[in-house]
């Protein structure tokens, strides 16, 4: 009798219909996903995103030229040339990364002895050209001015872990 | 003046089905011969159509074009016919070929001239065929068919079984040592058959119990 | 349609009858047909989507236009910016007329389709066998894409799919014998009106099983999913459009969406009574928004499907087409004809 009512269900399509009507209710269900450009999903503190250079609060630039981020980068994605300002600070004279390149392992921002280089949290920073993916000095420390509020926020959030 | 225009239908379906048919011979590859064919009996089934035959030309279309003519292409779009060697030598074959087709055209020109001065054709025509205003052409096709030719018609059905039958045996063999799925008993599966729950005690083994089906 | 927008033209213009008035008249009738179907065609591809996107709780295109709903004309427009590539070995002039045959059978299949009383281009008396002979005309596209694009993803997927459509025509072939033998007309017309009345004159109640072979192998006809093995991603990249681009593809795209809304209007004539309401009450609604409601559903129907069925595997699906549906539908068309005339119901 068992065997006759499997036939019969594979005869009648029971599974289908069932699976049919599962997916009626799916399609009326609310949906899961998040529309996305308009709203965002919620970033961890250590988010590894698009790099930035950081300055002091009183303007002054962090980067010493240490050259331990160009080190410890395994893409090799940092070139730095540094020489001696006319107060006698050591800067960097040109600071590129190859984002084509990088890997977002935040080795740069873990070997950074002054939180100079961080990965921000942005991640729209696609571009149509390559070129663009070049980034200069410039480039980054202007990332360091428009998103420093949120990088900020983010270290300290993450200080007592460290 | 609208009696145009069926004119117009007839002179392009009429050239290009004889186009066609010319390219079909003449086409270097057989691929596009056989495409060429395949445009000639779509414009043949226009012609059908002006003569008030819709459904031949339909059946035209889903039999010849639709199944038969894939059939065609597949075989020659597979089998890789390198058309300049057949061509070699093809002089040496051209007195019995001139005389096969010399043979084809008397015949031809003899069953038109039959068909014009035959003594019997006008009363033959008017004996099966209705009017066309009368019925459509799929009733009296049916009609003919399944009363005065019905045993003609199944002797034809019965001739194409036994030559799909004759292919199948042709081309079957039962090869051993296959793995082959069986729908039927996997769909007769069901979980009490395949697995068991089976609660094993601390420092005891179990036996599987021994796998049904 | 066309004689009565010929006769329309004459006496609204008082012109003299011309041949070329009257084709100037078809081609205006082929315009109103066709032009709307294109549209529908890109909003059809929109709700395929969206609906696929609903079942699996997902949003779907919903940034182009309100609700996404522009988001085909701008995938089109994308497409038409392209560059169409022609593969180095590929057979120039069969590569580039494929898709274009593929998208032409899948509109001119509409001639016959009524959409009111009367209301078909060409009320042809074998409106079915036209149908169902453009529909088995559509695999000439495939194989010639196929074989002209040289490469041996897109000639496995034409072969398969040549395979899939001949074989499920022959079922599909049965399942509209049993519909014309209750009608006693291969006329979609005459099909429509055989179901006159509500919605318990149509055939889906007398006919249900039928429907259910016919939907099955629409699905196949049509290489929807679980049927769509010639461009199954998984193994063959896209199967004979693997080697198009742009211009060559949107016509594909297109040519298949056209195929897939005409089978679901077929759908809505054979079993749903075409243009005629459910209820009597509805009766002032013209027939054609009821067919096209109804083609609406039988599409929702077929996306549905998509959203929940996994790939049949190539001998499954053969399988499936001859030795399950052939054998049922063969024994369904014998079944029918005791029935019809058990119950002395076969048409005069």
């Amino acid at each position: 009798m068992n065997n006759f009512a499997q036939a019969a269900k594979g005869l009648l399509l029971l599974e289908f219909l069932k699976a049919f009507w599962l997916s009626i209710k799916y399609m009326v269900a609310p949906k899961v996903t998040i529309n996305y450009p308009y709203e965002k999903g919620p970033l961890s503190p250590r988010f590894r995103g698009e790099h930035a250079l950081r300055r002091y609060p009183s303007g002054e630039e962090r980067c010493i030229a240490c050259k331990l981020c160009e080190a410890i980068c395994p893409a090799q994605a940092i070139t730095i040339e540094a020489e001696p300002r006319e107060d006698g600070s050591r800067r960097t004279t040109r600071y590129d990364i190859d984002m084509t390149k990088c890997i977002y392992c935040g080795f740069c921002q873990e070997a950074c002895p002054v939180d100079a280089i961080v990965e921000g949290p942005n991640f729209e920073f696609a571009a149509e050209t390559r070129a663009e993916l070049m980034y200069d000095k410039d480039k980054l420390l202007a990332n360091g001015a428009r998103w420093e509020r949120e990088i900020a926020m983010n270290i300290a959030a993450d200080a007592p872990y460290r | 003046m609208i009696e145009i225009l069926p004119a117009i239908a007839f002179y392009m379906f009429a050239a290009v089905t004889v186009a066609a048919g010319v390219l079909v011979i003449s086409a270097k590859n057989p691929v596009h011969s056989v495409l060429w064919l395949i445009l000639a009996f779509f414009s043949a089934a226009g012609l059908f159509v002006l003569l008030g035959a819709e459904f031949l030309a339909m059946l035209l279309i889903i039999v010849y074009v639709g199944a038969v003519a894939v059939l065609f292409l597949f075989v020659v779009m597979m089998l890789n016919i390198n058309y300049e060697e057949l061509r070699e030598g093809a002089f040496a074959y051209l007195p019995l070929g001139g005389l096969v087709a010399a043979v084809l055209v008397v015949e031809m020109v003899t069953l038109g001239a039959a068909w014009q001065f035959g003594p019997d054709v006008a009363s033959n025509l008017a004996s099966v065929a209705p009017a066309i205003s009368d019925v459509e052409n799929t009733k009296a096709l049916g009609r003919v068919i399944y009363t005065d030719y019905i045993f003609i018609f199944q002797g034809a059905g019965m001739i194409l079984l036994v030559a799909m039958i004759g292919a199948i045996v042709l081309t079957h063999r039962t090869r051993t040592g296959v793995k082959r799925q069986n729908v039927v008993k996997q769909n007769a599966r069901r979980p009490e058959d395949a697995y068991a729950l089976v609660d094993v005690e601390i420092g005891k083994g179990v036996t599987m119990p021994k796998k049904k089906g | 349609m066309v004689e009565a927008f010929y006769n329309w033209i004459i006496q609204f213009f008082e012109i003299e009858q011309s041949a070329f008035i009257y084709f100037v008249s078809i081609v205006a009738m082929i315009l109103v047909i066709v032009l709307p179907l294109l549209i529908a065609v890109a909003f059809a591809v929109y709700f395929d989507r969206k609906i696929w996107a609903a079942v699996q709780m997902r949003r779907g295109p919903n940034v182009v236009g309100p609700f996404g709903l522009l988001q085909s004309f701008a995938d089109g427009l994308k497409l038409f910016l392209k560059e169409t590539i022609i593969p180095s070995g590929a057979n120039k002039v069969i590569f580039l007329m494929a898709p274009m045959i593929t998208f032409t059978l899948a509109l001119i299949a509409w001639a016959v389709i009524p959409f009111g009383e009367g209301m078909a281009i060409a009320n042809l008396n074998v409106g079915i066998l036209y149908v169902l002979a453009m529909s088995s005309l559509g695999v000439y596209g495939i194989i010639m894409s196929g074989w002209a694009s040289n490469s041996r993803y897109a000639f496995l997927g034409a072969m398969r799919s040549a395979a899939q459509m001949v074989s499920y025509e022959v079922s599909i072939g049965f399942v509209l014998v049993c519909v014309l033998m209750a009608v006693g007309s291969l006329n979609l017309s005459d099909v429509v009106l055989a179901q006159e009345g509500g919605i318990l004159d149509w055939y889906i109640w007398p006919f249900f099983p039928i429907y259910v072979i016919f939907f099955i192998s629409t699905l196949a006809e049509t290489n929807r999913p679980p049927f769509d093995l010639p461009e199954a991603e998984a193994e063959l990249v896209a199967g004979y459009q693997v080697e198009y681009s742009s211009m060559a593809f949107a016509l594909f795209f297109l040519g298949e969406y056209a195929n897939i809304l005409l089978m679901s209007a077929v759908m809505a004539i054979l079993f749903f009574g075409g243009w005629y309401a459910p209820i009597e009450a509805l009766d002032f609604i013209p027939g054609w928004i009821w067919l096209l409601a109804k083609t609406a559903f039988g599409f929702w129907m077929i996306s549905m499907v998509k959203a929940f069925v996994p790939r049949y595997r190539y001998d499954q699906l053969m399988r499936l087409g001859w030795k399950v549906f052939l054998p049922i539908s063969l024994f369904l068309v014998v079944a029918y004809a005791g029935l019809l005339i058990a119950f002395d119901k076969l048409p005069s």
